[in-house]
C-alpha cells in the first residue's frame, strides 16, 4: 500500500537514467525484506489456510481435510457478516474518499503554510484514533445521552448511533483523515503548470478536472480507496464495543468464534472466514494494480 | 483503527515467533523440573497428586507449593467477583507470587493459552472457564484430576465425577438499573417492553461472545414461556425490544453505567451488585433486581491445567478457593461460591455478605450439555436476523 502517496519529484530527477540495475546485489538488498514477509505473513497465513480446511479429532487427535469450514463460513449468518462488512467498507470508503480528496485540496492550495502543517498534523493523529477509545468518545458525545445528543435532540430527528449508519460516521472519524494523509502528496504532484497549460488552452476549471487532474490522479485516488476499505474491512474494536452483534461484521463473528465465553469448536469457521476476508482483499487490490501500473507514470 | 489493529497484529506475529523458537529450546528442560522434582514427600510428584492425601498432609502441599514459588492465572479480572482481593490473599497467606495474565481474556483464549504453551514455564496452571468449555477441555483431556478437601459438598450436579472441573462461583441474570435517572426500576423482563424504557436496556456484550449476555437471552426465554431446550423466545424477546426502540446493542461496562449510557443493563448480578458499590456518589444510583419472571444461574468452573508449571502451586489455589475463606471472598464480591448452601448451614458463611446479596426465591437449575448446545447453535443462527 505504500505504493500509493508517489511523492512529487522535483528537478533533481530530470537527469535520472531509465535504465534499472540488475543483479545478485540488488537482489540481495531485498533479502530482509523477503524474509521478514516469509515469515511474519507467509506462517500465519500458511496456519490460518491449514486450519480452514482440516479438521482434528479433539480425542484422538487425528487431522483430516475438510471443506465444511469454508462451506460453513459462506452460509447464514457468517454469509450475512461477510456482506456487512464488505458494504460498510465499500460505503465508507467512497465517502471518506471523496471528502478526504476535497479536504486535502482546498489545505493543499491554501496559501497559509500554518494551517497545511495544522491539518496535516491532525489528520495524523486522528487517522491512528481508533479502537474502544474512539467509540466511547462517540458513546460520550453523541450517544444516547450523549451531550450533542441531548443538546440538538438528536434523537427526534432520527440520529441512532448504535446502527449501520451510526457506525458509518464514526468510521469515516478516522478514515477521512486517512484519506488526506494519503492524497495530500499527490495532490501536491499536479504540476501548476499543467493547470496554466489547460486555461491558456481556453479549458475551463471541469475540463481540466475531467481530462487531466483527474486521469493524473486516479491511481492515487484508487490507492486511497483501497487503503481506507482495507482499514474499514479490518477495524474491530470499535464496532464491538458500540454495537456488538447488531451490525454483522466478519471481524466480530471471528472474534465470536475465536475468543468467546459462549461458542465452542468453532475455532476453524473462523480460520475459514480469516480466508474469505484475505481473498475479499486480494480481489480489491487485483482490481487497483494493473490501474496503478497504467497511469502511475504520469506522477513520475 | 489503523495503527492499532496493525500493531496488535505485529505484536500477535511477533509473539507467536518468539514462542515458537521458546517452545522449540525451552519445552524438555521446563517438562523435566517442573512434572519431575516437586518434593511431594508420598513418593507421588506433585503433578499427578490427585487429592491433598496424595502429598501426606496440607502443610506437605503448601510446602511443595512453596518450593515452586509461584501461580500462573489468567483470565481472572480485578474487578470481578472480588479476584483482585482473592489473588492478594492468596500471595500473603502462602508467600507465593501469582503471576496474573491477561485478566480480560476469554475462557477460548484460556483453552488455546493451555494448547499452544504446553511444556512452557508460562503456561497458566488454573483455568476459570465458562462452563462448556471446562466440558470440552475435559473432554480434550486438558485437566488434569484433582478433588479438593471440601469435593463431598460441591453438588454432584455442578462437579466433574473425575474431578476434571468442578463449579466455582455463579450468579444469577439481574437487571441493574440507575434509579437516579429511570424513575421506577424495571423489575420484570416484561417491564423491559414498557415504553418509558425507550432506548435505555443494554446488554453486557454480544451472547454469541459474552457469557453474561448469553445468560440474559436464556433467562428472556424462560421469561417468555421458553424452556433450557428452547432458546428461540430469548431471540424473539429481543427482537422486539430493538423493534420497540428500548434495546441498545452499546456493550455495557463500568464507564458506559457511570457515564449514563446504560440506564438498564442486563447482567450477572454480581457485576450489577458491584457497580452498585462502585458508584455510590457518583451520580448513580444503582440497584439490582433479579427478574421473577426469568430466573437464570450459571456458574463458573475451575480446573488444573494438566500440564501445569506449578502443579503443587495449582493445588494449593484450589485447597485455599475451596476453603472457608476463599469461598467468603467470592461471596463478598456478591458472586455466590458453589459451597454457599453448605457454607450457609454450618455458619462459615460470611453473614453480611450473604445479607447484600439481591434476593431469589427457589434453588437454581442448569441446563444439560445437549440443551446448552442446541441453545447456543441457534442463537448463533439467529441472533443476527432478529437484532437487525
Amino acid at each position: 500500500m505504500s505504493t500509493t502517496t508517489p511523492r512529487p519529484v522535483g528537478t533533481a530527477g530530470g537527469s535520472t537514467s531509465r535504465r534499472r540495475r540488475r543483479g545478485p546485489r540488488t537482489w540481495l538488498a531485498a533479502l530482509p525484506l523477503l524474509v521478514f514477509t516469509g515469515l511474519c505473513f507467509g506462517i500465519p497465513l500458511g496456519a490460518m489456510a491449514f486450519g480452514a480446511v482440516t479438521r482434528t479429532d479433539p480425542a484422538g487427535g487425528a487431522t483430516q481435510l475438510t471443506g465444511e469450514h469454508l462451506a460453513r463460513s459462506l452460509q447464514g449468518p457468517y454469509l450475512g457478516s461477510l456482506v456487512g462488512s464488505v458494504q460498510l467498507s465499500a460505503l465508507t470508503a467512497t465517502v471518506g474518499g471523496v471528502l478526504g480528496v476535497v479536504i486535502a485540496q482546498s489545505v493543499v492550495t491554501s496559501r497559509s503554510t500554518a494551517l497545511r502543517s495544522a491539518a496535516l498534523t491532525a489528520s495524523g493523529v486522528l487517522a491512528n484514533f481508533g479502537g474502544v477509545p474512539l467509540a466511547f468518545a462517540f458513546i460520550a458525545t453523541a450517544g444516547i445521552s450523549g451531550v450533542l445528543t441531548q443538546l440538538g435532540d438528536l434523537t427526534s430527528l432520527g440520529w441512532n448511533l448504535y446502527s449501520f449508519t451510526g457506525l458509518t460516521v464514526v468510521y469515516l472519524y478516522f478514515l477521512i483523515p486517512l484519506m488526506v494523509l494519503v492524497i495530500a502528496p499527490a495532490l501536491e504532484g499536479l504540476r501548476p503548470q499543467w493547470r496554466e497549460a489547460a486555461q491558456n488552452s481556453g479549458a475551463t476549471g471541469w475540463q481540466f478536472w475531467r481530462h487531466v487532474g483527474l486521469p493524473v490522479l486516479a491511481p492515487s485516488l484508487l490507492g486511497g480507496f483501497v487503503l481506507l476499505f482495507g482499514t474499514a474491512f479490518a477495524a474491530h474494536a470499535t464496532a464491538a464495543a458500540l454495537v456488538g452483534g447488531s451490525v454483522p461484521l466478519v471481524t466480530l463473528k471471528i472474534a465470536d468464534a475465536l475468543s468467546g465465553n459462549v461458542l465452542t469448536g468453532q475455532e476453524n469457521v473462523a480460520l475459514a472466514l480469516g480466508l474469505d476476508m484475505i481473498l475479499i482483499a486480494g480481489l480489491v487490490m487485483a482490481v487497483y494494480l494493473p490501474l496503478q501500473r497504467r497511469s502511475a507514470r504520469w506522477l513520475r | 483503527m489503523l495503527s492499532s489493529s496493525a500493531r496488535r497484529g505485529a505484536a500477535v506475529l511477533l509473539s507467536a515467533a518468539v514462542l515458537s523458537t521458546l517452545s522449540a529450546c525451552g519445552a524438555a528442560p521446563d517438562s523435566k523440573t517442573t512434572g519431575g522434582a516437586g518434593g511431594a514427600k508420598n513418593g507421588a510428584a506433585p503433578a499427578a497428586a490427585t487429592s491433598v492425601a496424595d502429598f501426606g498432609s496440607m502443610e506437605a502441599l503448601v510446602a511443595a507449593a512453596q518450593k515452586e514459588g509461584k501461580l500462573n492465572v489468567i483470565a481472572l479480572p480485578p474487578d470481578w467477583a472480588n479476584y483482585g482481593e482473592i489473588i492478594k490473599a492468596f500471595e500473603a497467606k502462602y508467600k507465593i507470587k501469582v503471576n496474573s495474565e491477561n485478566p480480560d481474556a476469554s475462557s477460548s483464549d484460556e483453552i488455546a493459552a493451555v494448547k499452544s504453551r504446553k511444556g512452557q514455564d508460562r503456561a497458566p496452571d488454573v483455568l476459570d472457564l465458562g462452563i462448556a468449555f471446562a466440558r470440552s477441555g475435559a473432554a480434550e483431556n486438558l485437566f488434569a484430576p484433582y478433588k479438593v478437601t471440601a469435593w463431598d459438598k460441591i453438588p454432584a450436579g455442578q462437579k466433574d465425577a473425575d474431578g476434571r472441573w468442578y463449579n466455582d462461583y455463579g450468579g444469577y441474570v439481574s437487571i441493574g438499573c440507575d434509579a437516579a435517572k429511570i424513575p421506577t426500576c424495571p423489575q420484570t423482563f416484561a417491564d423491559l417492553l414498557k415504553p418509558e424504557y425507550k432506548g435505555k436496556v443494554a446488554l453486557n456484550g454480544n451472547p454469541t461472545k459474552s457469557g453474561s449476555a448469553f445468560g440474559g437471552v436464556y433467562a428472556a426465554a424462560l421469561a417468555n414461556k421458553g424452556s433450557f431446550a428452547d432458546i428461540q423466545p430469548g431471540i424473539d424477546f429481543f427482537g422486539q425490544l430493538k423493534k420497540s426502540g428500548n434495546f441498545i446493542p452499546v456493550e455495557s461496562t463500568p464507564a458506559t453505567v457511570e457515564k449514563g449510557e446504560t440506564p438498564i443493563s442486563i447482567d450477572w448480578d454480581y457485576l450489577n451488585a458491584g457497580y452498585a458499590d462502585q458508584f455510590k456518589g457518583k451520580g448513580v444510583d444503582w440497584k439490582v433486581a433479579i427478574p421473577t419472571d426469568g430466573v437464570y444461574a450459571q456458574f463458573y468452573s475451575q480446573a488444573i491445567n494438566k500440564e501445569a508449571p506449578n502443579p503443587a502451586a495449582a493445588r494449593l489455589w484450589m485447597e485455599f478457593l475451596y476453603s472457608a475463606e476463599g469461598q467468603n471472598l467470592w461471596l463478598k464480591g456478591y458472586a455466590r461460591p458453589v459451597l454457599l448452601p453448605v457454607m450457609t448451614q454450618d455458619g462459615t458463611a460470611d453473614k453480611a455478605a450473604v445479607a447484600k446479596l439481591p434476593q431469589v426465591q427457589g434453588t437454581p437449575a442448569f441446563p444439560a450439555s445437549a440443551e446448552l448446545d442446541k441453545a447456543k447453535a441457534t442463537l448463533a443462527e439467529k441472533w443476527d436476523k432478529a437484532l437487525s
